[in-house]
């Protein structure tokens, strides 16, 4: 295949066009040029080359595809800065106009001449229901993953686990009826209870009315956010490596030994993952607790008497009254929510980054 | 240090497939045991089921006799986790807990066993990694984590994870298949030091390495593809490599077929 002729004149123009008008030499490669329409790389050369390099193409698929993701990926931040301008624009306007300190003031009557409104209870309040919420839900959640990926026969643990992720479609404005008309009837009973016998813990105590608190709340986005937890750390669970975890039973490890030796350090960066994404959705959650929480505008540790206010339920309470002032103010409390959420979210990334050294490895 | 081990007519099954059928083998303690023979003809298998690793697998199961010093280690009343404690295991793929550092590699076994204490640790880490010939290399980056060794220190730190328990019998299952030339003749050199407190039993598809490492070898082979997995031939490795009493162990050594 010596003479095989230079193709770099034509695979610049994007190289289609090889099949005909190639002076082909006779030889070897003469039967396929007589059979033009047979491959994109007739002649001597092959797929594998053979002649002189053709020069790259400056215009194709591959450069194509590389400005449509960059265009995608730039869409992104361009969004993101347009919806932080206009929140901003805005916001100011309303935070200039309140005559109270909008970090300390507890109550929220922007709509008013002189207009008061302030934070501090509704970002109080979000924090607490989303914290209790993780911390009742994460431990089931990690219970019923790790028994899903081992310990469940395998047929259960995939229909259980169908049902979990059900659970996670039935829209929040239902598990917030459910718990106004229903749940609260119960919760109240146990808070009485807790008030009754443990009512000098500051958490319990008070003197009533019991139901529409911040427990019912946090107890239905805890069952709100079980869902994803559960089907984010069972996949996580069931990536464990199968060698690492036979590497611990053949060390003398029992089952749940084994789980605690390979599977839980080795899931340790999905399970904070999941437990953001859960602690992201309770955050923002506004329907539910709108609907469940007794809605007061102060800051207290107290779990079960009636009470208790977030960010977005205020926004969802208060919204259809509020006029240009009662507007600006709700958006600047969704700029705060952000920010919480961000800050989340930046610490999360940190816990994980501080073991990057370990966690790469494992890939 | 080192026991023997009595296997009586073991069969296995995944399920309804038997992987191996009948196998009669003594290995004797402090002896280098090399099972041989073509790919899926149960030699994984009948090791793994001398530490009972063979039914951590759905629906596997071991039929017959295993004893260990006597002692039936499928016996109902016999606890699993002991029964893998005294016959340790290395994998064909180093496995160490990617996690975890080096130390917390080697120590793992021993935190299992409900060691706390720190000098008792740090004392059997070193015998550990001194063993496995790894100490040397790692000695100053006990920290790192283990995955962050080459492919042959892995395996060395796998080796020293599974010694670190102070087990009666070492199992290992082509423990160089992944390793290059240099790491594998450190392996094998390791396991001449380590027979003098271990019962070693290896599993290897390289007859050149069974022939240095081992006193004894068995020959496992199948008649054909779903049949089971059967002990051929099982001798000194000397007698076998040079004259053994099967003519397919011959065919097999020689490589005419497998």
């Amino acid at each position: 295949m010596g003479d095989t002729p230079h193709r770099s004149a034509d695979a610049g123009t994007g190289g289609t066009r090889v099949t005909e008008g190639h002076p082909w030499p006779a030889g070897a490669s003469a039967h396929v040029a007589e059979s033009p329409v047979s491959t994109g790389t007739p002649g001597g050369p092959g797929l594998g080359g053979g002649g002189a390099l053709p020069t790259a193409r400056r215009f194709g698929a591959e450069r194509a595809f590389r400005g449509l993701t960059f265009a995608a990926g730039s869409f992104v931040l361009v969004v993101i800065a347009a919806i932080a301008v206009f929140l901003i624009a805005k916001a100011v306007p309303a935070l200039r106009a309140n005559t109270v300190n909008f970090w300390t003031y507890e109550g929220w009557s922007p709509n008013d001449p002189e207009p008061k409104f302030g934070i501090g209870a509704l970002a109080f309040g979000t924090v607490l229901s989303s914290a209790l919420a993780l911390l009742m839900a994460v431990p089931v959640a990690l219970g019923i993953a790790l028994y899903l990926s081992h310990y469940a026969p395998r047929r259960l643990g995939t229909s259980l686990g169908f049902l979990i992720d059900l659970l996670a479609a039935v829209p929040s404005v239902v598990f917030g009826l459910w718990g106004r008309d229903y749940f609260s009837g119960p919760v109240g009973n146990l808070s009485i209870w807790l008030n009754e016998y443990f009512g000098w813990i500051p958490l319990f105590g008070g003197d009533g009315p019991y139901g529409a608190s911040i427990l019912l709340g946090a107890l239905v986005l805890a069952i709100m956010v079980l869902p994803i937890i559960t089907s984010l750390s069972r996949e996580v669970f069931l990536q464990t490596p199968t060698a690492n975890e036979e590497a611990a039973l053949a060390l003398g490890a029992t089952r749940w030994e084994m789980i605690r030796t390979a599977v839980l350090p080795y899931g340790r960066p999905g399970i904070i993952a999941a437990v953001m994404l859960g602690l992201g959705r309770a955050l923002g959650e506004t329907i539910a607790l709108a609907m469940t929480l007794g809605i007061t505008f102060n800051i207290s540790f107290n779990l079960i008497e009636n009470g208790g206010n977030t960010i977005a339920a205020n926004i969802a309470n208060t919204f259809g009254e509020a006029n240009e002032t009662g507007r600006g103010a709700l958006i600047a409390s969704g700029l705060v929510l952000f920010a919480i959420t961000l800050i989340v979210n930046i610490t999360a990334r940190a816990i994980i980054y501080r073991r990057r050294e370990f966690t790469e490895s494992a890939a | 240090m080192a026991k023997r081990i009595d296997a009586t007519n073991v069969t296995a099954y995944y399920g309804a497939f038997k992987a191996i059928e009948n196998i009669n083998i003594t290995v004797e303690p402090k002896t280098v045991t090399a099972l041989i023979g073509p790919s899926g003809c149960g030699k994984s298998t009948f090791l793994r089921s001398i530490n009972r690793m063979h039914e951590v697998l759905p629906a596997a199961r071991v039929e017959g006799s295993l004893t260990i010093d006597g002692q039936d280690i499928y016996d109902r009343d016999v606890d699993v986790t002991a029964v893998r404690r005294m016959i340790g295991m290395v994998f064909q793929r180093p496995n160490p807990f990617p996690t975890m550092s080096i130390y917390e590699n080697v120590v793992a076994g021993l935190r299992l066993n409900g060691v706390r204490k720190k000098s008792l640790l740090d004392e059997a880490a070193e015998k550990a990694l001194r063993s496995a010939n790894l100490w040397d290399e790692v000695k100053d980056r006990l920290g790192k984590p283990g995955a962050g060794l080459s492919g042959g220190q892995q395996q060395r730190l796998c080796i020293a994870r599974t010694i670190a328990v102070e087990p009666q019998v070492v199992l290992m299952d082509e423990p160089c298949s992944a390793l290059d030339p240099i790491s594998t003749l450190a392996i094998e050199d390791l396991m001449f030091q380590l027979k003098d407190k271990f019962t070693i039993i290896i599993v290897t598809h390289n007859m050149q390495q069974a022939a240095r490492v081992s006193d004894r070898t068995a020959f496992f082979s199948i008649e054909k593809t779903g049949d089971p997995g059967r002990l051929i031939e099982y001798d000194n490795t000397q007698r076998i490599f040079s004259n053994p009493s099967q003519k397919k162990t011959e065919d097999y050594i020689t490589g005419r077929f497998g």
